[in-house]
């Protein structure tokens, strides 16, 4: 029995995992930027929740309601002022940027709130849990964070397939130039990409900060998980996201049962071991 | 018509007479050190070797083989947990040792290169990130190294360099230097043959080299595999140098990524000269504003920034476009015999 709740756990963990990959993968998609800033913004989120809820004194999950938009404006300006400069066909320029972005946000954050670890408190939801049967029971909070998961996903996967901004967004990742021919503004179009991307990261972020301590040097952890769930699941395919950041949870539960030293070990093997034999991932979509 | 062997390949002109007159009289000056220079000033510059090679080996590998990897930390910290392995573990010469680091560290190297080749482009960069990580999970994991708390050199390995300390500060300072120098003319070797050659189009036009016959995945193969080698070596030496070891310190992404890549975007990538320019800004800018802590890695990471969006190729870059200078005789201009 304590296998199969191990098993539970990591897949509800795994819900976070594809939190943070959803906006890797998606502005990968749209214009083929791999923003390694992203972790290091998970972590901003964080903070302004953190400051949002001391200064209003509401709970961590409602704050969304300030830090969502909040990091979706950060995400607009940051494309349309900065990001767009640097796409193009060669790859440098987008990786040293975020690269370097990534250092600010981590020394700025550093600066302002030290290097001591903080955690928001969801109040009494934290320590509930529900009995599934088999003496086993679920942490209602762990249920609503992979619940939000797969809302996300499936509004994601809505949202591209369905609305014209989907449109817009897959327009300009099949071909700029023709996009722009028929009327899209494609620095418009990845503002908006940023924008949502960080709406996502800014959901990732608050569900982070409820569930465990965070300082402001976790962001490149979260960038690799968030990676490695996007190349298990395969480019392009937001399902296959969710998969892969369930993969990952679940390795990194049963690495952690096996051994506390083996937690993240066991989930960078089973990233390598994918890439090894199914280097395309398990439900890829487009060709990277 | 004229015949090919009416022409020959002149690399150097003017300048890089000069510069290379010049770099080869600071060699001197530099190696003879230990006689004008005060024992801080010998750990400070070879701190600033240490920087200049692997700053260097980043340009070869980011600059010129197009492979932009932001986890060379793995390398750094690879070779030195080697060193301190043979020397510790295997009673091997710390000296000895520093090599054989350098040729373990290329050897794994060859299958690591095979499965994050698989990544393109972009994600490439986070997959060498992930080798790092996984590289510093595991030296955690090493008890007979301390796991994660780390681990010194012990008295025995230490004297074993030299009997006198001032000999062994002197001993490791040639070796820095020594390092960086074979690193250097090495590249500049490297450059100026046939597969320097191969490299400067890759830099140039990926795709234009590979219709020109340009075998790019194997060239770029083994680039990865000499700059493991090369970077291990270094991580090895700068470790023998602070005796003290641990998986945070040796993995670090701050010290041996973000450091060097900053070099080199800020002095000039995909030339030579960039990272030599890049690391005596980077250290004068390190002596006046040392003391504001993380302020100062931030205010790098603007101007590499910057640098990065209106001087793509750097300040060196700048000075070669507008005066055609060149350090190293790496030109290639056809010259008709007479």
């Amino acid at each position: 029995m304590d296998w199969v709740n191990v098993i539970l756990q990591g897949v509800l963990l795994g819900g976070l995992y594809a939190m943070f990959a959803a906006g890797l993968s998606l502005i990968f998609g749209v214009m083929r930027l791999v923003n390694i800033a992203h972790g290091d913004l998970i972590v901003l989120a964080a903070y302004i929740a953190l400051v949002t809820t001391q200064m209003l004194g509401i709970n961590p999950l409602l704050s969304l309601v300030i830090v969502v938009p909040a990091m979706a404006l950060i995400g607009y300006v940051l494309q349309r002022g900065l990001l767009n400069r640097t796409l193009g066909d060669d790859l440098l320029p987008p990786l040293l940027v975020t690269f370097g972005l990534s250092v600010i946000i981590q020394n700025g954050l550093l600066e302002i709130f030290t290097a001591d670890s903080v955690k928001l408190n969801a109040g009494p939801v934290e320590i509930e849990s529900l009995a599934v049967g088999g003496g086993l029971a679920v942490g209602v909070l762990p249920l609503i964070q992979f619940g939000l998961a797969v809302v996300v996903i499936a509004a994601l996967q809505w949202l591209f397939y369905r609305t014209a901004l989907g449109r817009a967004f897959r327009a300009t990742s099949d071909d700029q130039p023709v996009a722009q021919l028929m009327g899209l503004n494609n620095a418009h179009v990845f503002g908006l990409a940023m924008a949502l991307s960080l709406a996502i990261v800014a959901i990732a972020g608050v569900l982070l900060a409820v569930r465990s301590n965070f300082d402001p040097a976790i962001g490149p952890a979260r960038l690799i998980f968030g990676f490695e769930a996007v190349i298990i699941g395969g480019l392009g395919s937001m399902w296959g996201t969710l998969a892969g950041g369930i993969i990952l949870g679940v390795a990194q539960a049963i690495g952690a049962q096996l051994d506390p030293g083996w937690n993240l070990l066991a989930g960078h093997i089973a990233f390598l071991v994918v890439l090894a034999l199914r280097p395309q991932g398990l439900f890829p979509k487009v060709q990277g | 018509m004229s015949s090919i062997s009416e022409f020959r390949v002149q690399h150097s002109n003017w300048s890089s007479r000069i510069g290379t007159t010049i770099v080869v009289l600071a060699f001197v000056a530099l190696a003879a050190a230990p006689w004008w220079a005060e024992r801080a000033d010998l750990r400070l510059l070879a701190e600033i070797y240490a920087y200049v090679a692997l700053a260097s080996l980043w340009n070869l590998l980011a600059g010129y083989a197009g492979l932009v990897s932001v986890g060379q930390q793995a390398f750094v910290g690879l070779g030195a947990y080697l060193l301190f392995g043979l020397a510790m573990l295997g009673e091997v010469h710390p000296l000895a040792a520093i090599p054989l680091a350098g040729i373990a560290a290329a050897i794994i190297a060859i299958p690591v290169a095979a499965l994050i080749f698989r990544l393109r482009g972009h994600y490439f960069a986070i997959g060498t990130w992930v080798i790092a990580e996984i590289f510093r999970l595991l030296a955690a994991q090493t008890t007979a190294l301390d796991g994660g708390s780390g681990t010194s050199l012990p008295a025995a390995v230490i004297i074993s360099i030299a009997e006198s300390r001032q000999m062994r500060e002197f001993v490791i300072y040639w070796i820095a230097l020594a390092q960086v120098a074979v690193i250097l003319f090495g590249i500049v070797w490297l450059l100026r043959s046939r597969y320097g050659l191969a490299l400067t189009a890759i830099r140039d036009n990926e795709l234009g080299a590979r219709s020109n016959g340009v075998d790019v995945a194997r060239i770029k193969y083994c680039v990865y595999v000499a700059v493991a080698f090369g970077t291990a070596m270094v991580g090895a030496l700068i470790f023998l140098q602070k005796i003290r070891i641990s998986p945070d310190t040796a993995f670090s992404v701050n010290d041996w990524t973000a450091f060097v890549i900053f070099i080199t975007v800020i002095g000039g990538i995909g030339r030579i000269e960039g990272p030599i320019i890049g690391t005596v800004i980077f250290f004068l800018l390190r002596q006046t504003l040392a003391d504001l802590g993380a302020i100062y890695l931030l205010i790098l990471g603007v101007v590499a920034i910057a640098v990065m969006l209106w001087a793509p190729k750097g300040l060196w870059g700048l000075l070669a476009d507008r005066f055609g200078w060149q350090v190293f005789p790496l030109q290639r201009r056809l010259i008709r015999k007479r």
